[in-house]
């Protein structure tokens, strides 16, 4: 059996993906840029420049912005999916289960074929905001009815918010298809592209913001490291381990509920991330919520900036879906590491 | 100090899951809880591990309710091994050991990983320490379950409080040498570590042989004080139905053979 790797060889192995996604996104795209280039718009920007070449342009005002929010949403994604593993105890959760996906999604497409009809006054006091304030707060209201549904006598019961999740999640999905039953052609196009999920809509503001959602839901999701291995022995086993089980609960779901919202509301909808990135880290490091949480966060910032240079290089200068790429990378990726590592599964 | 309990009874859905018991544990002892399937054995084990509120009557440990102290606490003073733990994840053999010290977490011993060896050792599943327990045998998983439980209470406590080991049925899924080598071990650590051991068991010539003080349940009744008193032809006639005839083994134990 393959030795696990320690808590230092997932670090530096997470950070050295992302290192080299991040050079790889810096340099793809419809707009080429060289290493060399790239390095000299890294020297301008550090030592200030009167002179922006097209190639600093192009990084600091558009790919800049778009790895860094390829970064927030992957981390958030990568983390939210741990954290969903570990509080239902089962391998296969994803953070879609807490609703909040599916409600932002709802949300968006209210707005994007309802908007005019039913709040024709917000995009005038919210400006360019109004989707992704409108996504975020569907993200965060649905969520919250999974939630209260869960609640019984003896707290948060991880079955009934399964159920409640799957009865939610179908109720939305039909809200969305009769929203687009009702859009017009190009709404329609606007719906299904912010559906499959896109990078494109970096501005610093949202990046900035996002990206600060997450930074707190990685310091948050890290303390509850330790709660999650010992709940792993059993909700009840962790009670008498002196565990407060219902307060990691709560903190669980409303971390996973932020950042997936936050990601969400500014990128659409990233799919297969959070359920794969703890997979993998798993395979490798073991089931120990101190290596996997910070871990799934590493590779999940990995695998969408990775798939982002797909998305932006393969049909230039067109771009492809970010969620069918996670979908196409994740998949053959996550079935060679099966093969290679099958013994610990 | 001793864990009291006066009249508590569990009812749930209508129907009394436990007749009203009165008893008190003193520390240092190995107390067995008996009886039929049915009785309230785990319902009362639960109750004194503070995991279930008693509808009628209290629990007390030092004279104050269980449910005055936080989880927290009573993590550090008492440790239980549950019929069935599911393990979610793959974790290893050590590393579910070592969750037994998660209570102390913040206040560790000197060699911390010595303790989880020794905790190990004791309970035969050092030679597994690195598999994972998810393929391990129910015996196995079990054994691996008792060295967390004594890995959580294993060291004295500053303040001298006592120290207590809840088990429910810890030798069901074990083989007949393990059956021994588990009560010799508990029985040991009551006799030098003054621990104090409470474990739901169904088999009676294991608690004749190594137990101090049992509690049977009846349904209606509770019979409860030194094992040999207690576990007469009478009792376990009227308990369990089963007519029983006394040897007495090499050693001097009292065994019943039954029909």
């Amino acid at each position: 059996m393959m030795a696990r790797w320690s808590a230092r060889t997932v670090w530096l192995a997470g950070l050295g993906l992302l290192a080299m996604a991040l050079v790889a996104g810096s340099a793809q795209g419809a707009y080429a840029i060289s290493p060399a280039q790239l390095w000299h718009v890294l020297r301008d920007m550090v030592g200030g420049s009167d002179n922006p070449t097209p190639e600093h342009l192009v990084f600091v005002n558009i790919r800049l912005p778009r790895l860094l929010l390829g970064v927030a949403a992957g981390a958030g994604l990568g983390l939210a999916g741990a954290l969903m593993q570990g509080l239902f105890r089962n391998p296969l959760a994803d953070p879609g289960l807490i609703g909040v996906s599916s409600g932002a999604a709802l949300a968006a497409a209210s707005f994007i074929v309802m908007g005019n009809l039913w709040f024709p006054d917000l995009p005038r006091a919210l400006g360019s905001w109004t989707l992704v304030s409108m996504a975020f707060m569907g993200g965060l209201v649905v969520t919250f009815l999974i939630y209260a549904l869960a609640q019984s006598q003896g707290g948060t019961r991880m079955g009934l918010m399964l159920l409640a999740g799957i009865a939610v999640n179908a109720l939305a999905g039909a809200g969305l298809g009769y929203l687009s039953f009702l859009a017009t052609d190009e709404q329609l196009r606007n719906l299904q592209f912010w559906l499959l999920g896109s990078l494109g809509g970096a501005r610093w503001s949202a990046v900035v913001l996002v990206g600060a959602v997450v930074i707190l839901a990685c310091g948050a999701g890290l303390t509850l490291a330790r709660p999650l291995n010992a709940i792993a022995l059993g909700e009840a086993q962790a009670v008498l381990l002196g565990v407060d089980v219902e307060r990691t609960k709560r903190w669980a779901i409303w971390v996973c509920a932020l950042a997936v919202g936050a990601v969400t509301a500014t990128t659409g909808m990233i799919g297969f991330v959070g359920l794969i990135a703890p997979h993998w880290v798993r395979m490798v490091a073991g089931p120990d919520h101190r290596i996997v949480l910070p871990g799934s966060a590493l590779l999940g910032a990995a695998l969408v900036l990775a798939a982002d240079a797909v998305a932006r290089t393969a049909v230039k200068p067109a771009e492809l879906p970010l969620g069918v790429l996670t979908a196409f990378i994740g998949v053959p990726m996550f079935l060679f590491m099966l093969r290679h590592f099958r013994g610990r599964v | 100090m001793s864990l009291r309990c006066t009249h508590v009874g569990v009812s749930a859905d209508g129907k009394k899951r436990l007749a009203q018991v009165d008893a008190t544990l003193e520390p240092g002892r190995f107390t067995a809880i008996l009886g039929p399937n049915g009785a309230g054995k785990s319902t009362l084990m639960s109750l004194l591990t503070g995991q279930r509120q008693p509808m009628g009557g209290q629990v007390l440990l030092r004279n104050r309710p269980l449910s005055a102290y936080s989880a927290a606490d009573m993590a550090t003073v008492r440790a239980v091994m549950l019929q069935e733990s599911a393990v979610a994840f793959d974790f290893l053999v050590r590393e579910v050991v070592e969750l037994g010290r998660y209570p102390h977490r913040y206040q560790p011993t000197q060699d911390e990983a010595g303790l989880v060896q020794q905790a190990m050792e004791a309970t035969q599943v050092a030679h597994l320490a690195d598999r994972n327990v998810t393929t391990l045998s129910g015996g196995e998983k079990a054994r691996v379950q008792l060295a967390r439980a004594l890995a959580q209470v294993w060291h004295p406590r500053t303040d001298g409080a006592d120290r207590w080991l809840f088990l429910d049925e810890p030798t069901a899924a074990l083989d007949l040498a393990h059956q021994h080598q588990v009560m010799r071990l508990l029985r040991k650590w009551v006799a030098r570590e003054g621990l104090s051991v409470v474990a739901v068991l169904h088999d009676v010539n294991l608690a004749l042989r190594y137990v101090d003080d049992v509690l049977v349940l009846d349904g209606r009744l509770a019979h409860f004080g030194p094992t040999h008193e207690v576990l007469s032809a009478q009792t376990l006639a009227s308990v369990w139905g089963v007519s029983s005839q006394a040897v007495n083994s090499e050693d001097g134990v009292r065994q019943y053979l039954f029909a």
